[in-house]
């Protein structure tokens, strides 16, 4: 909401410097965007009159002019502006005068420019005379006749001589405020006053609204209004006034408006905006010829009309839309615009001003379907107090006639089934203090909200609260705490801390999350973030296989883009996209992981009507250093550090995601933990990846799951251990692991502990063989054991090993 | 004989001056020293000689072996000395090349500041609630007062899954879930990852992440919202910055307000970063509506309670100065190790 700080003062006064009002307004809950000052970049430029034009005498497209600035003799300046004649007042900047700019043809120099006396083609030029743009004002809310060539000050109130900033009137700023949807109220100058007057007790002043000399015609006699759907327009007021004379409006209103925002138009359209903007009430100006049968008709459209707006487009009607009609046909879309063929003209010499209020929904609603929103819609849609409809409708009339726009007639039209009656609502004096945690007396908080135009009436403990019906926010008894919390002010609330106390930290879930970080952090890997949604082509990308569960996407319906249009179901892809970004600015190497949800479009059991949402860890790294062995051990001191025993690291060849002779399925018992490898070399190049990439997907669930499974204490041993240590020859393509399964399932119990100690290819050894060494330790819990008790274990683990594997027992 | 003895001692003395090495030191204790050395031959034959004769070169003789052996320790611990010398100069190393380890691994930033804001807040005694990433309308909006024509709503806003189920916006969610599913007291912050249909650019991303709090309790007042914030604004970005309440609306929280933290860049001067006003709005809060209570059926006489929620993006930004969100999300090492 832009509010010139000057017109502001019609309604309230404000007496502290712009910067400290605005302080003060957004404490009491007027929240500002941003402070404009029109003068900031302006000096010396003044009010000039042209007195004699006459042609360059070296240049066809200049001229050189006699300019009265206000001084004894008149100044010369060359210009290339074609738009003024003699006796037109304009604006002159003098020699060494600064203007915001952007000067004609060039872009904002910041700071503004600075104009200096020269000679043009060899004539003097004192200084230079201005246009709209170069004062500052954007293009936007620059009246259409003043878009080009020099700015033609066309109204009296302009002496020649006065400096400009004071003749404009552009000496206070336009403060923008941020209003929040529940006040729109205070999209409109009186809103914002009544904020001013109450945060800084000054007194409210209504506008004008009498007319003072009506024509004994009544508007009645000209128009009758019937409202079909009183569900969606509750009330429509409407007079007439005759002898309308379109000219341009003066310049206090012209200027009132561009402060606002809004670009002048002519006098009818402009007291229209300007009425807009004082009440926050649109209205809308029929020419009455164009009204058939002299009645308005307020009712839906039919499904499939259509209807040509007064920006010449013509568009299909649904039987939702409000329209205004006369007998024959529509006028208006209810709300939103009005039809071309009903539009001000030139030669308009009697309006209908209408003054109406729609049901926000049924104007949004509407609005959507057309695809068009207006001014009037959005202000509609946000909610108006329809008691503002007749106010507003007056105070029209009231400009009318103060700008000698045309003759307002007797009386108006007034349809309004159901009056809106004011809220009361009760508000406990010890409940609002108890809430606020303050002490306040119910005489204070009377005089808060009274200076809200609030009307209380207390009974004991209890305010009854009737709210000014432009006042929809204000409902139930936490309203009034909030605004007696505001008019108290926010910073002046004491800081306390809350009574009781409770336990308060992380569950056994969020610790072991926790942990599961920490130790990926001190294991070099850094944890990245990527996005939830995903393309569903990453299943293909990274040769997921066809009906796996990790293509069981959830779809959005409104997705940004095909990219971001599902859910990820792994966060392997995404890791592997932070792994290009990484490798293709050439940083040498990296460790990541991600722990976050992913998403499985089958039903989640606990949360019924949800998809399953569960977390997944990636862990993924590429670098000269690493290898297959250095992620899994990455990976075995995760799970270590987590406590997760007794895992088993199967050969995997079918998930084509990894290099089939470089991945492992990471299991405990008969629950699958994670896949780890290096990343397939088709899929990695279909990343653009160029050296390896190791990387790890893990079930984190299954993490916590396994986890839970209690660890439980085993006593340490009271008796000796007794190892065993041997070397055997096998084939290449016997993995260490199944060597090691078969000596535990050999050896029994007593073994306590298998640990390879060394692979050895080469010298000695048959190509194609390779010789593997094992420690083996034996404890028994109850004693200690004997040399030939072992030696006989030992001796069946290695038959077992033999007839396995075909084993060769090697001297060590 | 004592001619012997003489030297003994002659040849001892120029033989460890020359040595140069603990061996021949060694060498020559064994020589005279020791069992079939010279010294025991000298004794060994003084059994032939007067028992007079035998007294004066017994003496004679042990005192020949004490100069000798304490010649040679000392020759022994001075060569010992120079063996250490020259072992610890051959170790020598150039202490300033770099050292070697497994560095460690880098939080996200995003983490960062939610730990730091779990760090604080569960001190206070608040728990870490969670809710899900996909949420039902009702948990996002309907049970958070939200008018059912409120624009948030929108396609154009809100990711939808069908028309009962979206990404969540808010984690505000979560607040709705605990309110549905437990009694006060209540005090938690619930951190995670939101969704709006905004196009990446730098200072917007469809996905980013929240923390929500909640506290209901008896006698809970706005006092205490803004006690209890104020001390996380200086938690988060140092104890001599100011904060500033300000009245705001939010469909959830009656009344409502946005807090603003003087600029931590400039101190309340003004500057680019607090766009010239000295302050930083930082969250937004308020007492728990009615409307969002009433959905635990809770006694609203009795309990009254606070909420906050805070972009963790925006203060990550905010804080280390960082101009573009997507930044967060590139993940390039480079960035990634710059916070500690």
């Amino acid at each position: 909401m832009l509010v010139p700080v000057k017109w502001l003062r019609e309604y309230t006064d404000v007496t502290l410097p712009a910067q400290e009002w605005v302080d003060g307004m957004v404490l009491s809950g007027t929240n500002l965007e941003t402070v404009d000052y029109w003068d900031k970049e302006i000096e010396n430029v003044v009010v000039g009159q042209i007195l004699k034009i006459e042609a360059h005498p070296d240049a066809a497209k200049l001229v050189v002019c006699q300019v009265n600035v206000g001084k004894d003799a008149p100044v010369q300046i060359v210009t290339g502006a074609a738009n003024m004649k003699e006796g037109d007042k304009v604006v002159v900047a003098l020699d060494g005068a600064r203007v915001p700019g952007p000067l004609h043809g060039k872009t904002k120099t910041p700071g503004g420019d600075v104009i200096t006396a020269g000679k043009l083609r060899g004539v003097e030029s004192a200084g230079m005379m201005c246009g709209c743009s170069e004062l500052g004002f954007p293009d936007k809310i620059v009246p259409v006749r003043d878009k080009d060539g020099l700015w033609i000050l066309d109204d009296e109130c302009f002496v020649p001589g006065t400096p400009i900033v004071q003749a404009l009137g552009i000496d206070e700023p336009t403060v923008d405020f941020e209003i929040t949807p529940n006040r729109p109220d205070c999209l409109s100058m009186l809103g914002i006053a009544r904020e001013s007057a109450a945060t800084f007790k000054t007194e409210l002043r209504y506008p004008e609204t009498e007319c003072k000399n009506v024509a004994p015609e009544k508007s009645e006699d000209y128009i009758q209004v019937e409202i079909r759907r009183p569900d969606l327009c509750p009330r429509y007021c409407a007079r007439v006034i005759k002898d309308i004379r379109i000219a341009q409006s003066p310049w206090w209103m012209q200027r009132s408006l561009m402060l606002a925002g809004m670009r002048p138009i002519n006098n009818i359209v402009d007291i229209t905006n300007y009425v807009m903007l004082e009440y926050g009430q649109p209205l809308h100006a029929f020419d009455i010829r164009t009204v058939k049968g002299g009645k308005i008709i307020v009712d839906t459209a039919k499904a499939g009309d259509k209807f040509t707006t007064l920006d010449n487009v013509e568009r299909e009607l649904s039987d939702t839309t409000l329209m205004i009609n006369d007998t024959e046909g529509p006028l208006a879309i209810a709300g939103i615009m009005g039809g071309l063929d009903s539009e001000i003209r030139p030669d308009t010499t009697m309006v209908l001003v209408e003054s109406a209020n729609f049901n926000g929904d049924s104007v949004r609603s509407s609005s959507k379907k057309l695809n068009h929103r207006t001014e009037a819609s959005g202000r509609f849609e946000k909610g108006i107090d329809p008691n503002l409809a007749k106010d507003a409708c007056d105070r029209f009339c009231y400009l009318v006639e103060a700008l000698g726009a045309g003759t307002v007639l007797t009386g108006d039209v007034d349809c309004y089934p159901n009056p809106k009656l004011p809220v009361v609502t009760k508000a406990r004096v010890s409940r609002i203090n108890k809430v606020i945690g303050i002490d306040l007396s119910a005489e204070q908080m009377i005089e808060y909200l009274n200076g809200l135009e609030i009307r209380v009436q207390q009974q004991g403990d209890t305010l009854i609260c009737t709210a000014p019906t432009v006042r929809m926010d204000l409902n139930i008894e936490e309203d009034y705490i909030e605004e007696v919390a505001r008019m108290f002010g926010y910073d002046k609330l004491p800081k306390t801390l809350p009574m009781g106390r409770s336990q308060g930290g992380l569950n056994e879930r969020q610790r072991f999350k926790n942990l599961a970080k920490d130790t990926l952090r001190a294991l070099g890997c850094s944890e990245v973030m990527t996005y939830s949604f995903v393309s569903p082509k990453t299943a293909d990308k990274v040769n997921e296989r066809e009906k796996s569960y990790f293509r069981q996407f959830v779809k959005l319906i409104n997705p940004l883009g095909e990219d971001t249009s599902v859910m990820r179901t792994m966060i392997l892809p995404n890791m592997l996209e932070v792994i290009y970004t990484n490798m293709s600015r050439k940083n040498p190497q990296v460790r990541f992981f991600e722990l976050g949800n992913t998403f499985i479009d089958l039903p989640n059991t606990k949360e019924p009507g949800l998809p399953i949402e569960k977390d997944a860890l990636c862990v993924a790294m590429y670098g000269p250093n690493e290898t297959f062995y250095t992620l899994k051990g990455v990976i075995e001191q995760l799970l270590s550090t987590l406590g997760i025993q007794n895992v088993w690291y199967r050969t995997e060849k079918f998930d084509k995601r990894f290099h089939p002779g470089r991945c492992a399925a990471v299991e405990h018992d008969s629950r699958q933990l994670a896949v780890i490898g290096q990343v397939h070399p088709d899929v990695a190049a279909g990343y653009g990846l160029d050296q390896p990439v190791y990387a790890a997907e893990i079930d984190f669930e299954m993490l916590w799951e396994t986890k839970k499974e209690a660890v439980r204490y085993t006593p340490l041993p009271k008796f000796p251990a007794m190892t065993r240590d041997f070397a055997m020859v096998v084939k290449e393509e016997i993995e260490v692991g199944k060597l090691e399964y078969v000596i535990r399932q050999a050896a029994g119990e007593l073994l306590e502990n298998v640990k390879l100690f060394d692979v050895y290819r080469g010298k000695n050894i048959e190509a194609g063989k390779k010789s593997v060494a094992f420690s083996l330790s034996y404890r028994a819990a109850d004693r200690t054991l004997k040399d030939t008790e072992v030696s006989e274990i030992n001796t069946k683990v290695l038959a077992a090993l033999k007839e396995t594997f075909e084993a060769v027992l090697r001297e060590m | 004989m004592t001619e012997k003895l003489k030297n003994m001692l002659e040849e001892a003395r120029a033989e460890l001056s020359g040595a140069s090495v603990l061996e021949e030191a060694e060498a020559l204790r064994i020589r005279l020293l020791g069992k079939k050395g010279q010294l025991t031959e000298i004794l060994r034959s003084m059994k032939d000689l007067a028992p007079e004769e035998r007294k004066a070169l017994g003496q004679a003789a042990n005192e020949t072996r004490e100069k000798l052996e304490a010649m040679i320790t000392e020759k022994v611990t001075e060569l010992k000395q120079a063996a250490q010398e020259a072992k610890l100069k051959a170790e020598t190393i150039d202490v300033t090349e770099p050292g070697i380890a497994q560095a460690p691994g880098y939080k996200h930033l995003v983490s960062l500041v939610i730990d730091d804001t779990i760090d604080f807040f569960t001190s206070m005694g608040y728990t870490i609630a969670e809710g899900p990433e996909i949420d039902t309308v009702h948990n996002n909006f309907d049970a958070l007062n939200a008018e059912p024509n409120h624009p948030s709503r929108d396609m154009t806003d809100t990711f939808y899954l069908n028309e009962s189920t979206v990404l969540r916006t808010q984690t505000s969610a979560v607040q709705a879930r605990v309110i549905a599913g437990q009694k006060p007291p209540i005090r938690l912050i619930s951190p995670g990852r939101v969704f709006r249909c905004d196009t990446p650019d730098a200072t917007h991303s469809p996905m980013f992440h929240q923390i929500e709090g909640l506290v209901v309790d008896e006698g809970i007042t706005m006092a205490d919202l803004k006690g209890v914030l104020d001390k996380y604004a200086k938690h988060l970005f140092g104890s001599e910055l100011d904060t500033k309440f300000r009245p705001h609306h939010f469909p959830f929280t009656e009344p409502s307000a946005e807090m603003d933290v003087e600029c931590f860049k400039c101190g309340g001067k003004g500057c680019n970063i607090c766009k010239g006003s000295g302050w930083i709005e930082i969250l937004g809060c308020g007492m728990v509506h009615p409307n969002v209570l009433k959905f635990g059926d809770y006694d609203t006489e009795k309990y009254t309670g606070f909420a906050f929620g805070i972009g963790v993006e925006r203060i990550a930004m905010l804080k280390y100065g960082i101009d573009d969100m997507r930044l967060l999300y590139e993940n390039d090492i480079r960035f990634l190790s710059q916070f500690k």
